[in-house]
């Protein structure tokens, strides 16, 4: 089994530490979700275990294998994929293009794994040659999936996926999410809409202020009455 | 009906084929300094002088390929030095920006702060150029001059006037007919050409993809630097060649890439013409044309010329500035490849 391991780790921007001692893990196949208030250090915590950010303690490990000296590009070489929060296509170029771009590493033939990406985005075959930049905010995140997954990754990171998308869109990503889930792809994603997303979580991590503060299974948080007091709303 | 055929031949031999050909060599040019922009995000002031040198490599290789008797026959002998002298501007680029501009973008310097680098670029060439081969004309063309001359278009057709085609017009324009097609099928078409459209739409994404920067700005240069000997050589080739003349052409070229929109390949090449059209057609004087198609004795007694040649670049200038305050990203609405 893969993971994606972070243990102990701290970090933050200049000078300043977000995440504090932070652990958390991924497997292959299964989908976490990170939780937490405003500034908790969400995406932070995932941008430092890609390597955006320096670790001031701790260490990132990917199937057993210490990986801190990697650059971001390197661990994307590795299967740890990432799509960001915003800009996460490239706006100028067409749909296909952008997914011919998500496998820039592969010397292999792509082709099948574009068909894979159509079918499970039907959508994207229709807007092919369309400019990303033309797409709704949905179809875009689409994309921005199908770019990710075109490297073929053991682990794909999403930084809220579903931000600032109408709640029909929603419930779409997130059913599209579960079935990347089922291709055996491990998903780490950080996520605002709380509820909905630990609904589909295998497993769940609630952050405050950069440190554990829950975790368990999607369901566990989900009824657990401290994570309900403090930001699902009752 | 013969008046109005020679009206059009005027306007024809005297505007619409110089300015085709002027276009063609600002289009490489401004081409060139939109790449730039597009990947390097700076504009870069030295691309006049990397177009001089440019020059100046053809001029001393076709010399040197003088001096054994080497010729093209009835082409000039420089179209058989250009693709040396391309070799050694691309040369001239790595190194500049091995020593310059790679410093900055390490650091992730301001552009503004890149650009000034580069003006500083520019005048370091510019020595170093008329250090070489001095600040005098040089003429380096030889071969036949003219495919069609006027005395011969007279003949052949019986109108007063002549339409003289100079092969360097004929050369130009096919030489920046066959470099589009094949830049555009390459940004269009090929892994490295869309790794670069992708870089210059959206660095953090392309890096995430695994696209490496490193490879993509060296492969710019290559093309900045094939792009800027080519438009250098040919202006040289059309014109003469003076080191200091391609000082001046930097203002049309950032005219033309800023009309088209700066960082847009396409809107650089319309920048190019639109701008050779405008500093042209402003400044011919109309005297000619009119008395063909106006009846005798409305014949204008002046030049009908709105401004003088010698202010040909206030046009470009004008026009820079208009668009800036109109519509700042230009036609093409750029920014990137």
């Amino acid at each position: 089994m893969i993971s994606l391991l972070a243990k102990n780790i701290t970090a933050g921007y200049g000078g300043v530490d977000i995440i504090n001692d932070l652990n958390l893990f991924v497997n292959q196949g299964e989908i976490v979700v990170i939780v937490g208030p405003n500034g908790a250090g969400k995406s932070t915590a995932m941008k430092a275990m890609l390597g955006m950010l320096k670790l001031s303690k701790g260490s990132v490990e990917f199937s057993g294998n210490e990986i801190d000296s990697m650059l971001p590009q390197q661990r994307v070489s590795l299967g740890i994929a990432f799509v960001p929060q915003n800009q996460n296509v490239f706006t100028g170029l067409t749909v296909e293009e952008n997914l011919e771009m998500g496998a820039f590493l592969r010397k292999d033939n792509i082709h099948e794994t574009i068909e894979q990406i159509y079918d499970l985005f039907p959508i994207l075959k229709e807007k092919r040659n369309q400019n990303a930049g033309e797409l709704s905010g949905g179809q875009r995140q689409q994309v921005a999936f199908g770019r990710a997954l075109m490297t073929m990754p053991k682990i794909l990171m999403l930084d809220e996926p579903t931000a600032g998308v109408s709640p029909i869109v929603m419930d779409e990503l997130f059913s599209r999410i579960i079935e990347v889930g089922k291709t055996g792809v491990g998903i780490l994603m950080v996520e605002q809409n709380a509820k909905q997303a630990l609904n589909i979580a295998d497993r769940g991590y609630v952050l405050v202020n950069g440190k554990n503060r829950n975790e368990g299974s999607g369901k566990e948080l989900l009824e657990n009455p401290d994570v309900r007091k403090s930001f699902l709303g009752g | 009906m013969i008046d109005f055929l020679n009206a059009i031949v005027v306007l024809l031999n005297f505007v619409f084929i110089p300015a085709l050909s002027y276009g063609s060599q600002l289009a490489l040019g401004a081409l060139g300094v939109s790449f730039i922009y597009a990947i390097l995000r700076f504009a870069n002031f030295a691309h006049g002088e990397l177009m001089s040198f440019g020059a100046m490599t053809t001029i001393l290789i076709t010399w040197f390929f003088q001096s054994y008797g080497i010729n093209l026959g009835i082409l000039p002998t420089a179209l058989l030095a250009i693709p040396f002298s391309i070799f050694f501007t691309i040369i001239l680029c790595l190194l500049t920006n091995r020593l310059v501009f790679r410093y900055y973008r390490i650091k992730k310097s301001a552009p503004v702060v890149i650009a000034m680098a580069s003006i500083g670029v520019m005048f370091v060439v510019n020595a170093i150029i008329r250090i070489i081969i001095g600040p005098n004309d040089k003429k380096f063309f030889d071969g036949q001059k003219f495919i069609i001359k006027a005395k011969q278009f007279k003949e052949m057709t019986g109108l007063n006037e002549g339409l003289a085609l100079k092969s360097t017009q004929v050369i130009t324009i096919f030489i920046t007919i066959v470099l589009l097609i094949f830049l555009f099928w390459f940004l269009q078409k090929t892994k490295t050409g869309k790794s670069m459209r992708a870089f210059s739409d959206n660095e953090d994404l392309a890096l995430l993809s695994g696209i490496n920067p490193e490879k993509v700005v060296f492969i710019t240069w290559l093309i900045v630097g094939t792009l800027a000997c080519v438009a250098g050589t040919l202006y040289g080739l059309d014109k003469s060649y003076k080191p200091f003349t391609y000082l001046g052409l930097v203002l049309p070229i950032f005219a033309s890439a800023i009309v088209g929109g700066i960082g847009s390949p396409v809107g650089a090449v319309v920048g190019g013409y639109v701008i050779a059209f405008s500093e042209i057609m402003i400044t011919y004087a109309y005297k000619k044309f009119l008395k063909y198609i106006l009846p005798e004795n409305l014949e204008p007694s002046g030049l009908v010329q709105l401004l003088s040649t010698d202010y040909k670049f206030a046009v470009s200038f004008s026009i820079l500035v208009i668009v800036l305050l109109v519509r700042p990203s230009g036609i093409f609405k750029g920014r990137t490849l």
